[in-house]
């Protein structure tokens, strides 16, 4: 490995729930059995990638009022499948999307502390604020939270739960047999958060795990996303892959991480992306080619585009071209369970009308080009060196990387690019850190209040 | 093997059920948190041929008498791992031990347990239990700050505020086992068919909203795990009383007893019985198992000297279950006299006084003696934890029915 090269991160997102994964290839397995979540384990963490990733959705998607069932749904829950998973893995990190809005600080910081002590070290929380008001009819709570109210939320949850983390010293449990002591303290877990979302107090039931906190993800767009990411996650995860965007907003949430005053370093940005290979650079365009034609179909290009008409668009020709109706933001939500496309529907339907009028392309070819942006294509030398030159030239620290088929679709890119990076120096060959955070390079979690704190304040900002 | 064949399973909580369990010499007090412990355990269990481990939790420090508020103990173990997370790690590492982590219904959502257990479920293929517990603690609340709940003490007990205080709980207990049970129903067999020829990856007229609502909670469903490997995870709970036992004929699959000798059981399973009547149970009745800690050994008198010299060290062991010290031999004598004295009682859960002390002398000492007394299977069965129960895979109660929302 050669000290001077920036390190990619890598991460495999699991193919589940969402169009871009081909149910009806042939190659395509359960993304529910068990069998399925440890064949795609074993093989990331036989490429000695950083993390695995789960996405979370707590409803099933609707259209108009009938259920979706046109693309792969339902999904098992994230706790239970990473703690298995900690069981036949050794390494590899282990994270979770779970949000801030339908779930209480107490019992999240108790799971990930279980996790993290049941992995040794490899929890990862990625924190989302759910956008999508009926998941809270499946909830006590019920209802939802307008977008500041979230974000204060995931704020506050995010800080109980680094109260409760620290709220046991890493020596509180001596187990001293022979003078009867088992605890060191009679303090130990004592807690106490009072905020705008909560007013809680106690005692944390579960010791301090081995990184202290569990790694933090965090993924969103607005501009309070991007706050909230600056000043309190490790990593984000962001959906902007061409290197344009990229580099763009690298350049500003790192700006942003500053300002929170934070290092820049200690936040990094993971972009999902897809890579399609081929022996030669036209087979790997063909299988694009190929893929997407299936990941589009015309039925999915007419609920892409729904999602960002919000109305019914049933009589559309996905053939034809962009329609003109307007889109109808207002109306009730069409689509339910998906994350909006866009903050602006009419700017967004005037755009594809013109990417149709202007490239002669049809509704269905212009939702292809819109949503082909997370794709790396080409041969795994040429794919290697885009994964590099993107790291090398700070328009990501890495990226957490899917595919359309479950759940092998992660083999090709381990037993293929993955040597390459390695030949390059940007890639380590065997783990070196024990913990998540040590194979991230990030500091470790130092304790609130504990000598040699870093971040001293920022349990109270 | 008789036609009502023995269960055996284990209740697994900290370094054992004495209070200085930890400080006993074979303990390791100091593995408490870490994946090995718990695996040794589970696979020690499975070694036995055992029916199921449960695992204790709460979401409060625990206590020396567990209804009452933290007792800032620092001699005791303290401390615990989520249950269901530990059950989902030995899944994989094991394959055919039943496994049952408490949850308590009083702050979890319903809908995130239903996930869990059904995930649980298909992990460890067909493995899945949920012991269903209340929390009548008012610090467990304040770690919620959701509710308030009046402070409750065994001296408080029977007043007629906190008897309604508790038969809320209960209540609302029962709505969250009907929720979870609803959600996992809520995805027919079949449901997803994989349709290339009209594109369709699922049936939708195959799911359901469960359109639950209650004086506590409403919830709507469906649920996002496709049905479970066992249709329903077996739901177990432990009753003492009235109020529990019909909570547990209402809701339960399998209720755990706590008779105090032999001639305690034969009432305790008409008590059983009377509540099932009094709340119309249908379906299979509830299986009974007794409840009984154990200090187990070889020798009748190093099982019994190990209890002493723990006595000695903190205080003498209270339960609300028998407390049984002897030999293998003694115990499983002790066992049959039990089931003779009601051939309804099903079997035992044990609770280790000293892990694994006394785990291990279950599954190589005890265990073998039923087995030589033709009392216990020599060889897992079946797959399935329900199975094992002899209770039939349950067909979703939705079946059938259609949605009303099929139009496209
Ligand atoms: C790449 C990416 C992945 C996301 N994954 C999930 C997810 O799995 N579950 C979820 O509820 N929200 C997910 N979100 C949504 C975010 O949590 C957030 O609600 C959304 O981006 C709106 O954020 P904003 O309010 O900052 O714009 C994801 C967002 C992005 C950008």
């Amino acid at each position: 490995m050669s000290a001077d090269r920036k390190q990619v991160i890598l991460g495999a997102y699991f193919p589940g729930v969402n169009h871009d994964t081909v149910w009806s290839d042939p190659a395509s397995g359960s993304h529910i059995d068990f069998s399925s979540f440890e064949h795609w384990a074993r093989t990331a963490e036989r490429g000695k990638l950083d993390l695995l990733f789960l996405a979370e959705g707590l409803r099933l998607r609707t259209r108009g009022e009938a259920i979706f069932d046109q693309d792969v749904v339902g999904r098992p829950d994230t706790f239970t499948v990473l703690a298995s998973l900690a069981a036949i893995t050794e390494h590899i990190g282990l994270a979770g999307t779970i949000n801030s809005t339908f779930n209480e600080p107490y019992e999240l910081a108790r799971k990930f502390a279980s996790l993290d002590l049941l992995s040794g070290g490899r929890a990862a929380w990625n924190v989302v604020t759910s956008f999508d008001a009926p998941t809270g009819e499946n909830f006590r709570r019920g209802g939802f939270l307008d977008r500041s109210q979230r974000y204060e939320r995931a704020g506050e949850t995010l800080e109980a739960a680094r109260r409760l983390w620290d709220s046991w010293g890493s020596d509180a449990v001596v187990a001293d047999q022979e003078i009867g002591r088992f605890l060191r303290d009679e303090r130990v877990g004592d807690f106490a958060v009072q905020g705008n979302q909560f007013d809680i107090a106690g005692r944390f039931s579960t010791p301090r795990s081995p990184q202290g906190h569990p790694v933090v993800l965090q993924a969103g767009e607005s501009p309070a996303g991007r706050d909230f990411a600056a000043k309190h996650s490790d990593a984000i995860f962001s959906r902007y892959q061409q290197f344009d965007e990229a580099r763009a907003f690298y350049t500003d949430v790192k700006a942003r991480v500053a300002k929170a005053g934070r290092n820049p370093d200690e936040v990094k940005i993971l972009p999902s992306a897809a890579v399609i290979l081929g022996d030669t650079e036209a087979e790997a365009r063909d299988r694009h080619a190929d893929i997407r034609s299936r990941q589009v179909d015309p039925f999915t290009a007419i609920v892409l585009a729904e999602t960002a008409w919000n109305r019914d668009l049933s009589d559309v020709d996905p053939d034809g071209p962009v329609p003109d109706l307007e889109p109808t933001p207002d109306a009730p939500k069409w689509i339910k369970g998906r994350a909006p496309l866009t903050q602006d529907a009419h700017a967004t339907a005037e755009a594809w009308r013109q990417l149709g009028r202007s490239e002669g392309l049809s509704l269905r070819q212009v939702v292809t080009k819109v949503f082909d942006r997370n794709v790396f294509v080409g041969t795994p030398e040429f794919v290697a060196e885009e994964i590099d030159r993107y790291v090398q030239q700070e328009a990501v620290d890495g990226f957490i990387l899917g595919s359309h088929v479950t759940p092998s679709g992660l083999d090709e890119v381990v037993d293929r690019v993955v040597p390459l990076l390695q030949d390059r120096g940007a890639f380590r060959t065997e783990y070196t850190g024990t913990t998540l955070r040590d194979n991230l390079g990030l500091e470790p979690a130092e304790k609130f209040g504990e000598p040699g704190t870093r971040r001293s304040d920022s349990a109270a900002s | 093997m008789s036609e009502n064949p023995l269960h055996l399973a284990v209740a697994l909580d900290g370094a054992g059920w004495h209070p200085a369990a930890w400080r006993d010499p074979n303990a390791t007090p100091e593995a408490l948190f870490t994946p090995g412990y718990w695996t040794a355990l589970v696979q020690a269990a499975e070694r036995g041929l055992l029916d199921f481990a449960t695992i204790e939790d709460a979401l409060g420090l625990q206590s020396d008498d567990h209804i009452s508020n933290t007792d800032r103990r620092t001699d005791q173990v303290r401390g615990r791992l989520d249950a269901e997370l530990i059950a989902a790690f030995t899944a994989p590492l094991t394959s055919r031990v039943g496994l049952i982590p408490t949850i308590t219904t009083t702050h979890t959502e319903p809908f995130h347990i239903a996930s869990a257990l059904a995930t649980l479920d298909h992990n460890s293929l067909g493995r899945a239990g949920w012991r269903v517990q209340t929390s009548v603690r008012a610090d467990e609340a304040a770690h919620f700050g959701r509710r308030a709940l009046p402070e409750i003490r065994r001296d408080t007990l029977g007043t007629p505020e906190t008897d309604a205080a508790v038969a809320d709980l209960f209540e609302e207990a029962g709505d969250s086992v009907e929720v979870v049970r609803r959600l996992w129903d809520s995805w027919e067999d079949g449901t997803e068919i994989r349709d290339a020829e009209t594109n369709r990856f699922l049936d939708r007229d195959k799911l359901h909203h469960i359109d639950f609502s209650g004086r506590f909670f409403s919830v709507r469903g469906p649920g996002i795990v496709p049905r479970p490997p066992q249709g329903q995870p077996l739901v177990v709970a432990l009753a003492h009383a009235r109020a529990a036992y019909e909570l547990a004929a209402r809701s339960a699959d399998v209720v755990f007893t706590t008779p105090r000798n032999a001639a305690e059981v034969p009432g305790i399973v008409a008590e059983v019985r009377a509540a099932e009547q009094a709340v119309g149970r249908t379906g299979a009745p509830l299986r009974i198992l007794a409840d009984v800690v154990v200090s187990v050994d070889e020798d009748a008198a190093e099982a019994r000297d190990r209890l002493r010299r723990l006595d000695e060290l903190d205080e003498p062991l209270r339960s609300d279950a028998a407390v049984v010290a002897g030999s293998v031999v003694e115990l499983a004598d002790l066992l049959q006299e039990w089931r003779a004295a009601s051939p309804e009682l099903d079997g035992f859960r044990l609770r280790p006084a000293v892990l694994p002390t006394d785990l291990d002398a279950i599954a190589d000492g005890l265990v073998p003696e039923l087995q030589r007394r033709g009392a216990f299977r020599s060889a897992y069965d079946t797959d399935s934890l329900r199975e094992r129960f002899g209770l039939p895979r349950p067909a979703s109660r939705y079946a059938g029915e259609n949605t009303a929302e099929v139009a496209r």
